[in-house]
């Protein structure tokens, strides 16, 4: 019997509520995977396309959000993983990783899952489909 | 403007899942289990092995498409969409690739937005699948000015 095989649709994982956004945190990422877009570390670059300041990386978010299912790799892995950028999320900004259990069968569990900010607005949303291995 | 790019592809690029790039990726998402980092963790764990994070393909190279110069400043990112057969094993070699795989153009209320739809691919040494990706790329009127230049 596996962690999540007593999740009920519609049921939710625990959140995840990350630490406020830094730059540290966008630079490590650019580093990481690569993306020197410097709309995300270089505040006049975000600033000549009318930004407030800099935005976290669309990717960084993603990665972030499918951290709720790490601690279940021992019984699946992340099949199909597909999300929308809805919002953008600044420095400073607090964002939350949800996941609610929409639709199951025998091998594969269906999440619906998003981040919030700390305005309770969507930046990204999608769907998380665990299969077992 | 990309309308001939349609069915364009990358030549295959071989990519090494290296176990530091992946530690360093698994970090900067704030997710270093050490299903990712641990060597003897990995061997214990079903995989025998470390896997990296869903989303450690951003990290890899898909090669470049003949003619095709994206500007990395000015995009929108819309959509992301991964697909595994199976995890991507740290230390494996995997060749990939991408495909222009459609692209037009909208007029919206704050002027014309482009959609450029990518297809990437990572394949094992036998040419079997391990992942599919789907990327949507938006691009504004202002920037589409600019590559036109």
């Amino acid at each position: 019997m596996n962690a999540l095989a007593e999740l009920q649709i519609g049921e939710s994982l625990q959140d995840i509520t990350l630490s406020p956004v830094t730059r540290l945190d966008l630079i490590k990422y650019a580093g990481a995977s690569g993306d020197y877009n410097p709309i995300h570390t270089i505040d006049k670059e975000a600033e000549k396309l009318g930004l407030p300041g800099i935005i976290a990386h669309g990717m960084w978010t993603m990665g972030n959000l499918a951290k709720l299912f790490t601690p279940y790799y021992e019984d699946y892995f992340i099949q199909d993983y597909s999300i929308r950028f809805k919002g953008m999320v600044f420095l400073d900004d607090v964002v939350t990783l949800k996941a609610e259990l929409a639709e199951t069968d025998e091998e594969k569990l269906t999440f619906k899952v998003k981040a919030v900010n700390q305005h309770d607005k969507d930046v990204i949303k999608g769907k998380v489909v665990l299969s077992t291995y | 403007m990309f309308h001939d790019f349609i069915g364009k592809k990358s030549e295959k690029v071989k990519n090494v899942i290296e176990r530091g790039a992946v530690k360093k990726f698994a970090e900067a998402i704030g997710d270093p289990h050490p299903l990712f980092v641990s060597e003897e963790y990995g061997k214990k764990s079903r995989f025998k092995q470390n896997i990296a994070p869903p989303t450690f393909p951003r990290a890899l190279d898909y090669g470049e498409i003949e003619g095709m110069n994206l500007p990395n400043k000015g995009l929108i990112h819309g959509e992301q969409i991964y697909h595994y057969e199976r995890p991507l094993f740290v230390g494996e070699e995997i060749y990939c690739s991408t495909e222009i795989k459609n692209y037009y153009e909208r007029k919206g209320s704050s002027g014309e937005l482009s959609f450029l739809v990518l297809t990437r691919r990572g394949e094992d040494n036998d040419g079997k699948t391990i992942f599919t990706e789907e990327q949507v790329v938006i691009i504004t009127e202002a920037v589409k000015k600019e590559l036109m230049v």
